[in-house]
């Protein structure tokens, strides 16, 4: 199939490949950079117990947005919102039930027979 | 419509082919919507293995006897590569309709992806034989498996619809329903990495730190 | 040996009939002639079929169609099927409770388990689900003026995926037994030491598949509503029943998941030795209860906010007037689709977490009263000043708000959890559950019959049968149901097939009583259709609009032609159809037709079905080789289906206009109806709006709408 695309077709700023190869290559190294970090934290055992879930959690979230913005495409200025919207909802969900799930376990977990 | 017109997030034809671009909305948006529901599934995994990994482990091993740190760190590095070389794909595809280039990185993607599932089957084979920790040892062994299998199964058969998707590039060339699918594998794909993110944090490293 | 390899667990003890045979008694010849009716009905409807020459119409009109109408209209008959089949069951386990008070009454242990499991997995999944889906999918793009859904052919898969887990449940009717765990399956009793037969296969394979299914439409229906309005239909003008086909349709893309995580982890218990739920080796049979919750509350908002939307639609069509308070019930839409998923603990206060817990999620839940509160007051309010009609679906509007806002109470009581405490498990809980969905969800559905079925099928239903239809359905719902509160409170336990206190047997008589009359109301309303067939020539409304309708689904002809809008309207204001009937431009033609896209008729769909169905049954009598081959069967006919290019079709624009100015010659040639005479045979389907009918405000000030260009 011949090439469709238009050549007189009016640039755009960040829609040329150039630049689009150039935010792959930043996710990947922020993503090497932050899988690195996490690893390390606990092959040196720089932190443990609560400081290792929180330090770890941490680094996770940061890695995950950077897939997000990345290696997705998400894009809250330009993005359609309304789409969006319901996504981002889904952050609502998740939190309530895995929150919630760990919550309720944990409670009724003290009052079990040991 | 303008041509930058965002008309769905994520992934975008917009600027190279608006007809696409326009027939991507629906479809696009459906599969996020799909993708929104899986990760739903896998948060209620993660959360019955945060449970169970420290509740369910009976008389079975503890999380930090059975992982093997090293080999998580390099799936983790097969994975992350290969969703990069998919990027690439995209790129191919969307300025260039280059069906060659395209053909090479999805090969590229696939053998990391396979590499990547091979040795998770590798790490569940050194767990049953030399720990003595299959899935019916205990109820932590058992989220371990679901959680980790079920994104095992989810890379696999994204192995196939990638093979399917190869030979509709061959076949059937760049037209809009076959960019669409690749486009919905490419956020599927994407989307395994960003659930692997989760499991070798929370599964493997704070399985072994805590 | 072989045997097994080719059919796996099943034997000749498997069928219903070896244990009347082998092992006479009431209770196995009930078994057997349950059986009997499922394998007679089958063949029945083979030799109907293949008499009428009616196969190959079955398969090429209906079965293979992606059309959304279509396959709403087969939703809702799987419906009424399994309805027949489940109600029956109730009035069993009615007379059964009654029989069995100092004695053993007519039906075994095993059995009243089998009973109560299938009755609330059948009424829950095959009758409510696809009753509420199959309005959706009829109505939902009618009134966003949209010619079919965003994925036709998923929307299919979706229907078969569905009938599939309900042939399922039909075939356990013959095949082995089912369950015994009730609608909820609660491990460990569940799990194979307790459960070792299929009956708890059946119950996940069926459930999964429904589930699936389930999944896929509300995705479907989400991204129709997005993406599909027409011209002008911002979200702020939908038709609230859209409204709420919307929230529905999130809860089903979000809840569905942890039900399938939950039957997958039981799956994984039972047939793979996994420790998930299990008493011992670390497995915590509380985090079943905790995932099936998850699903299984939003389920409840899943199921009553259609019905919301049906209520919300007839009220103001059979008043005459405006919905009051529009945005509001919107607002209460949105907060109970959001509330729904954060108080599913509510279901398991007694399970042992500590009070703080309890309180919190029992506050939760006394809050979702308050929009459910507001929503009943703007129904109320719509009523106010309106010129009601007392049609049969107004009358069940009537009955629900009366009866819905007493089974409400009841909630606000068992929300908290002291009280909770001592009514958990008690036949003061069925009564309270089955208050609300019966006169809010079954008596919802059977509202929107009366009212959308001379849109689907172009004639009305008999309105005399219909009412007494209402008025055995109402009393008998109040008489079989309330009485269980009573016995509730003095302490009957759910579930129970034998009693030893003679107090309770008045109250159960009583009960038996209602089940009765909800039988002859159920009764009376297939009479209803069936007399309304026969006099479809008396009863007919091609014309579209018997109601005075306000949304867009009854600005066109009745059944709708396959394309819904010869030109897609473009509207400006919400109610546009009653607006533009007011403002005179309706049944305007439109200055020009274009082509039309359809689908093409497809197997893709009944194919998945079909191996679907197949591989549910491998699992479940443990075939292998039947379970691999159907899976890989159903991804060969997706596989192959990608690869078809061409799957669409034209339908010329002078197709469309011949057979839009027809009916517009029609409309224009047809004198209006006023309200008075809407029930008889001058109502053709053309309304006089009221408004106009009383000679005033022929042109009220507002936007007037372009439903024609």
């Amino acid at each position: 199939m011949s090439n469709r695309i238009p050549a007189e077709r009016p640039v755009i700023e960040g829609e040329d490949e150039g630049h689009e190869r150039r935010s792959y290559v930043i996710g990947l190294v922020l993503a090497l950079a932050l899988t690195t970090g996490a690893f390390a934290v606990v092959w040196l055992d720089l932190l443990s117990g609560v400081a290792a879930l929180a330090g770890l959690g941490l680094l996770a979230l940061i890695q995950a947005v950077v897939h997000l913005r990345y290696f997705l495409h998400i894009d809250l200025q330009r993005s359609h919102r309304d789409d969006l919207l319901l996504i981002l909802f889904t952050v609502l969900i998740l939190l309530i039930m895995v929150s919630g799930t760990i919550w309720i376990l944990y409670d009724q977990h003290v009052r079990m027979m040991p | 419509m303008s041509l930058s017109e965002r008309l769905h997030p994520g992934l975008n034809l917009a600027g190279t082919d608006p007809e696409g671009h326009e027939a991507a909305e629906e479809v696009l948006f459906g599969f996020w919507i799909f993708l929104m529901s899986d990760l739903v599934l896998f948060a209620v995994l993660f959360a019955t293995y945060a449970a169970m990994s420290v509740q369910g482990i009976a008389d079975g091993p503890l999380p930090a006897e059975v992982f093997d740190l090293t080999a998580a760190f390099v799936e983790t590095l097969l994975l992350l590569l290969s969703s990069f070389a998919f990027g690439f794909a995209i790129l191919a595809m969307k300025y260039r309709e280059d069906r060659r280039g395209v053909l090479v990185w999805l090969l590229l993607t696939g053998v990391l992806g396979a590499a990547f599932v091979a040795m998770e089957l590798h790490d569940y084979y050194v767990m049953i034989t030399q720990h003595a920790a299959p899935p019916q040892a205990s109820g932590f062994l058992s989220a371990y498996y679901l959680l980790t299998g079920t994104h095992a199964l989810h890379v696999s058969s994204g192995l196939v619809w990638m093979a399917i998707m190869s030979i509709q590039i061959a076949v059937l060339g760049f037209t809009a329903p076959v960019k669409l699918r690749l486009m919905r594998l490419a956020l599927f794909w994407h989307m395994l990495d960003v659930v692997w993110i989760g499991i070798f944090t929370f599964v493997y490293l704070y399985g072994v730190a805590s | 040996m072989n045997w097994e390899l080719i059919f796996g667990q099943i034997t000749w003890d498997s069928f219903v009939f070896a244990g009347m045979i082998e092992n006479p008694s009431l209770s196995e010849a009930i078994a057997s002639g349950a059986g009997s009716i499922a394998v007679l009905g089958a063949l029945a409807t083979v030799i109907l079929l293949t008499v009428k020459g009616w196969w190959v119409p079955l398969w090429r009109d209906w079965l293979t169609s992606v059309d959304h109408k279509k396959v709403g209209i087969m939703y809702i008959a799987i419906a009424l099927v399994m309805f027949a089949r489940a109600v029956i069951e109730a009035a069993l386990m009615r007379a059964q409770q009654l029989a069995a008070t100092e004695g053993a009454g007519f039906l075994s242990a095993d059995h009243f388990g089998q009973l109560f499991s299938t009755h609330g997995t059948i009424m829950i999944f095959f009758v409510a689900m696809p009753f509420i889906t199959g309005l959706m999918n009829y109505v939902m793009p009618l009134q966003i003026g949209a010619r079919d859904v965003s994925f036709p052919l998923l929307n299919a898969i979706s229907l078969m995926l569905t009938m599939a887990g309900a042939v399922l449940i039909m075939v356990s009717l013959v095949v082995g037994q089912f369950s015994t765990g009730g609608w909820s399956a609660y491990p460990p009793f569940t799990g194979i030491e307790f459960s070792p037969g299929e009956g708890v296969d059946y119950w996940i394979w069926a459930v999964s598949l429904g589930s699936i299914g389930s999944t896929l439409t509300g995705l479907n229906f989400a991204v129709t509503i997005y993406k599909k309005r027409c011209p002008g239909m911002t979200l702020f003008r939908m038709p609230l029943f859209t409204w709420t086909t919307l929230c529905t349709s999130i809860l089903m893309i979000f809840a569905m998941a942890p039900l399938t995580a939950a039957t997958v982890m039981l799956a994984l218990d039972r047939y793979a030795g996994f420790h998930f739920f299990t008493n011992g080796d670390g497995g915590n049979m509380m985090n079943y209860a905790n995932l099936f919750w998850l699903f299984g509350h939003p389920e409840v908002y899943i199921l009553i906010l259609p019905a919301f939307g049906v209520w919300s639609e007839v009220v103001a069509t059979f008043s005459s007037k405006r919905i009051y308070g529009y945005t509001s019930l919107v607002y209460a839409t949105m907060c109970i689709a959001v509330l729904s998923f954060a108080v599913w603990l509510h279901h398991f206060f007694t399970m042992g977490q500590s009070a703080n817990v309890n309180a919190i999620f029992g506050i939760a839940t006394m809050i979702i009263g308050v929009p459910t509160g507001v929503k009943v007051y703007d129904w109320l309010l719509t009523m106010v000043g309106g010129r009601i009609r007392f049609s049969t679906p107004m009358l069940f509007h009537i009955n629900f708000l009366l009866t819905f806002i007493l089974g409400g109470m009841t909630g606000v009581l068992l929300a908290n959890p002291g009280v909770d405490f001592q009514v958990h498990n008690t036949l003061f809980l069925v009564a309270h559950f089955h208050n609300m969905i019966i006169p809010g969800v079954l008596f919802g559905m059977f509202a929107a019959v009366q009212f959308w079925f001379p849109k689907v099928f172009g004639f009305r239903l008999h309105e005399g049968l219909g009412r007494a239809s209402f008025w055995c359905f109402a009393p008998g719902f109040l008489l079989a149901f309330f009485p269980l509160y009573w016995l509730g409170m003095m302490g009957a336990t759910r579930r129970t097939y034998m009693w030893s206190n003679p107090d309770y047997v008045p109250w159960l008589a009583l009960a038996m009583l209602g089940a009765a009359l909800i039988l002859a109301g159920f009764a009376l309303m297939v009479m209803q259709i069936v007399v309304s067939v026969r006099q479809r020539a008396q009863l007919a409304a091609p014309l579209g609009d018997p109601w005075d309708g306000r949304a867009l689904e009854w600005s066109i002809p009745s059944p709708p032609p396959a394309w819904n809008f010869a030109v897609l309207p473009e509207v400006s204001s919400q109610d546009p159809f009653y607006e533009a009937k007011k403002a005179g431009t309706a049944y305007r033609s439109p200055a020009a037709y274009e082509d039309i896209e359809v689908p093409r008729n497809t197997a893709t769909a009944p194919l998945i079905g079909l191996f679907a169905c197949a591989w549910a049954f491998a699992l479940v009598w443990h075939i292998w080789w039947l379970a691999i081959a159907s899976f890989v069967l159903i991804w060969v006919v997706v596989i192959v289906r990608s690869f078809e290019t061409d799957t669409e079709e034209t339908v010329p624009a002078a197709t469309v206009k011949a057979a839009n100015e027809a009916f517009l010659a029609a409309v224009r040639a047809t004198p209006g109806v006023t309200r008075d005479r809407e029930m008889t045979s001058d109502n053709r389907g053309r309304a006089i709006p009221e408004s106009l009918e009383a000679g005033a405000g022929a042109l009220a000030s507002g936007a007037a709408v372009e439903v024609s260009r």
